[in-house]
């Protein structure tokens, strides 16, 4: 499988702030791949760096086949961009930004460009001072997926929208998976990474910490398990990989590491199981679980 | 106790802290020019004779008292206010419109009014801490000019008039930007039409000085009605140093007080983030001219130069209108043609190439300050982060910058020809010779180009090279160059140090252009604006 982006040890400073410090991420032609990391992990500076906005200080960096930063107006031919926060000329309508947008990177759909209109019930009338932010967003995402190109940039894209329109820009991406374009998708919203994304890299502080399926991401991770048996359930704290022992008699509740859930699961088989729920760890578990320090340090 | 203005001196606070520096250097540089004018007064015009001759000179001359003002004796208080108070009182009100608009359009349309609005602060404190900051800013230049003047040694009631003119117009143009600030949405359309309203009160003021009284004694002169009705002509109606009418000063206060009731009238009955001209429905596709860089910068800088290209045209009116009266005394009176020359700032000999020499130094500072507004918008681009959406298409960094500095230049070059035509026009139609006078002059004013072009020059290569400091840089190096400049004899700068600015090196008439200078020129701008060019496209995008 060919790979649209192709980062490895990726380091940018500004001054004496190491916003960057060996950043790998590496996104597979045809997949939604999900870019998480708390505010100032550094993803929006990686997405500018892959933009050729910003110059890279060290690594190599690779954007479907080519330098970001050399052959930068080449490769934009073949990309779209959505910014997290969209900023339009005040004077323009969104109709003229929108095409302006299209014709800069070489030329729009003007059919696809209406239809996206009407789905994401944009006035493109309006200048674009007088637009919300949700408004201003819609535009940007209007603008980039009338374009039909390999790669779409997304970085946080869905700031500001409303649930319908959530849907509607899951709606999009699907459809340009569907004819097998490549996402790269920065987001907060773990429920739209969980829905569209096929790899997840989770950046902090600078360099990539977890990437992966979401599967591999899960395995890695601990299943919460709730069980009732027959027999009082005793041993449990005993078990390699079992955490959070809560047991009440014929009742227990602990989390498990996911490589251990098998033989756990055995050994409760003697005290007589009758019903037993376990949860898979959700996005924002995993995610939580590596900047969990950083929570309780806020605390 | 809560009322519409609860949070007003915290809100000035916050004024004064985001304008630590920014007041400061207005302040100071504009005080400092009033002291250096005073200063050169005495060793560029010793005696009485001298003063005399110069005063007699621009009497019969209207067009340079549009830039000097009606002269009211000879002593040097008198001089002072002569040659630079109409100047002090601009910049004054430019000073003031701009601060207000910050302080009040500006925070509306990004937003911070809304979370401000949210806080337990009332509805008016945004405008009233606005206004107060600058008439608090006014006051304080005020008697900065008075101080400075009386420590010159000039009297003192005369001194602190002269301040306290300059900062009372400066109050009166606050109190206009309010209501401009009322009425826009953008805080751009505010400052253009508060500017607009500050250029035309100079104007104004200028042909009413203009077209005064001479008085019998042939150097002194009351100027025309329409003096009172403009802020600047406020100013010199107080006659500082000859009379010291303090009454006068009612007037831009009443302007101030009616111009802000209005503004609180107007404030109180609009939602926040909105003007009172609407915004009407535009086109909901764009046109084939919007589509490509080119297109979006001659978009975002065609109101800019509009408004520029009428002011030019403007004052080319009034400048070959004023040429035939200029060329009527020249026919009767031989003496001026020496002091005229000198008062030209140019080394002429003929003595109609001086006038309009000196002409079209002032319209090269106009369409450089046009230029250099419309090169830091590409900065404004890049500052607001609109660029990085441009720069993420099929847009090279070429193309875009290479964009916005063809349309700047190609606009300040259609305005110099406009400025010559126009002039030419109007003069040739009374002067005769109609296409020989049009082409002459059209020549003259491009002769300035060079000059035009090594600021542009310089502005490209500043906002490429230290993106964050250059829209200040820029605004020094322009204020610079035409103090050094155009206005560099009125001050008795060294020739040494006038040199720094392209504006002294324009010859004054085709006939007296050498090739050096124009070439050296026209390398420098070429040379600074591809280095700009260069250092662009290696650098980071800097928001």
């Amino acid at each position: 499988m060919t790979s649209a982006i192709n980062v490895s040890g990726l380091v940018k400073t500004f001054g004496r702030v190491r916003a960057l410090d060996g950043l790998d991420l590496h996104v597979d032609t045809g997949e939604v791949h999900g870019f998480l990391g708390p505010n100032g992990a550094g993803k929006s500076t990686t997405i500018r760096v892959l933009l050729g906005l910003l110059r890279a200080h060290a690594g190599t960096v690779e954007l479907l086949g080519g330098d970001p930063w050399r052959d930068a107006v080449d490769l934009h031919r073949r990309l779209a961009y959505v910014p997290g926060d969209v900023n339009l000329w005040p004077n323009l309508t969104g109709g003229e930004a929108i095409d302006l947008f299209g014709s800069l990177r070489g030329g729009l759909d003007k059919r696809r460009r209406d239809e996206l209109i009407q789905r994401f019930q944009l006035d493109p009338s309006k200048r674009a001072r007088t637009y919300s932010k949700g408004n201003r967003q819609k535009v940007a995402i209007v603008a980039a997926f009338a374009s039909d190109v390999e790669l779409y940039i997304l970085d946080e894209p869905t700031s500001g929208l409303d649930p319908l329109m959530e849907a509607a820009f899951q709606e999009c991406v699907r459809e340009v998976t569907r004819r097998g374009r490549t996402v790269l998708l920065s987001s907060h919203i773990f429920s739209e990474v969980e829905a569209l994304c096929d790899r997840v890299s989770i950046v902090r502080q600078g360099r990539t910490v977890e990437t992966g399926t979401l599967a591999e991401l899960r395995h890695l991770t601990r299943t919460s398990v709730s069980v009732e048996a027959t027999r009082p359930i005793t041993g449990l704290t005993d078990l390699p990989g079992v955490h959070d022992v809560d047991v009440a008699a014929t009742h227990a509740t602990f989390a498990v590491d996911s490589g251990e859930l098998n033989r756990v699961l055995g050994y409760l088989t003697q005290f007589d199981v009758r019903t037993l729920s376990s949860a898979p760890p959700s996005l924002e578990e995993i995610f939580l679980r590596h900047y969990g320090d950083e929570l309780v340090g806020a605390r | 106790m809560s009322s519409s203005r609860t949070g007003t001196a915290r809100l000035a606070r916050l004024a004064l802290r985001r304008d630590r520096v920014q007041l400061p250097v207005w302040i100071l540089s504009i005080a400092a020019l009033g002291a250096f004018a005073a200063s050169a007064i005495g060793t560029q015009y010793p005696t009485e004779a001298d003063r005399l001759a110069v005063l007699r000179v621009a009497v019969e001359t209207p067009g340079l008292l549009i830039f000097r003002a009606a002269p009211t004796g000879t002593s040097d208080g008198q001089m002072t206010v002569f040659g630079i108070l109409a100047i002090l009182a601009l910049m004054a009100g430019f000073m003031s419109t701009l601060a207000v608009v910050r302080h009040t359009r500006q925070n509306e349309e990004t937003g911070r009014t809304e979370m401000i609005g949210a806080t337990a602060v009332g509805r008016q404190a945004s405008l009233t801490a606005a206004l107060a900051v600058v008439v608090g800013a006014n006051l304080a230049l005020a008697a900065l000019i008075g101080l400075t003047l009386a420590g010159n040694g000039e009297p003192a009631g005369g001194s602190f008039a002269a301040g306290a003119g300059v900062g009372a117009a400066g109050i009166a143009f606050a109190g206009i930007a309010a209501v401009a600030a009322q009425l826009t949405q953008g805080a751009r359309a505010a400052n253009g039409m508060a500017a607009a309203a500050v250029g035309t009160a100079y104007l104004i003021r200028g042909l009413a000085d203009a077209f005064g009284d001479v008085q019998p004694n042939g150097y002194t002169m009351t100027s025309a009605w329409p003096s009172w009705l403009s802020p600047i002509g406020w100013t010199l109606q107080l006659r500082p140093f000859a009379g010291d009418r303090w009454w006068v000063l009612a007037l831009p206060l009443v302007c101030f007080a009616i111009t802000t009731a209005a503004a609180f009238a107007l404030a109180a009955r609009r939602d926040v983030g909105t003007g009172l001209l609407a915004d009407r429905p535009g086109p909901t596709r764009a046109s084939a001219a919007l589509l490509g860089p080119l297109g979006l910068a001659w978009r975002l800088q065609r109101g800019t130069l509009c408004g520029w290209a009428v002011t030019i045209v403007a004052f080319g009116l009034v400048v070959g209108s004023i040429g035939n009266a200029v060329q009527d005394q020249l026919m009767t009176n031989e003496n001026v043609r020496g002091r005229l020359d000198d008062l030209a700032g140019g080394g002429g000999h003929e003595a109609m190439d001086s006038f309009f020499a000196a002409m079209m130094a002032t319209i090269a500072v106009l369409v450089a300050g046009y230029l250099v507004q419309a090169l830091l918008r590409a900065r404004a681009e890049e500052s607001s982060g609109r660029v990085e959406a441009v720069l993420a298409t099929a847009t090279g960094r070429l193309a875009w910058l290479g964009g916005h500095v063809v349309v700047a230049t190609a606009g300040a070059v259609a305005m110099l020809g406009l400025a010559g035509v126009t002039i030419g026009l109007v003069y040739g139609a009374s002067a005769g010779h109609l296409g020989g006078q049009i082409r002459h002059l059209a020549a003259t004013a491009y002769l300035q180009l060079p000059a035009v072009l090594t600021l542009a020059g310089l502005a490209v290569a500043l906002l490429a090279l230290v993106p964050r400091i250059s829209m200040g840089l820029t605004w020094f190096a322009f204020a610079l160059s035409f103090v050094l400049g155009p206005y560099g004899t009125l001050f008795g700068v060294p020739e040494t140090v006038r040199a720094i600015s392209p504006f002294s090196h324009v010859p004054s008439a085709p006939a007296e252009a050498t090739a050096a200078p124009i070439v050296a020129m026209s390398a420098a701008a070429l040379a600074l604006g591809l280095a700009g060019l260069a250092t662009f496209r290696r650098r980071d995008l800097v928001g």
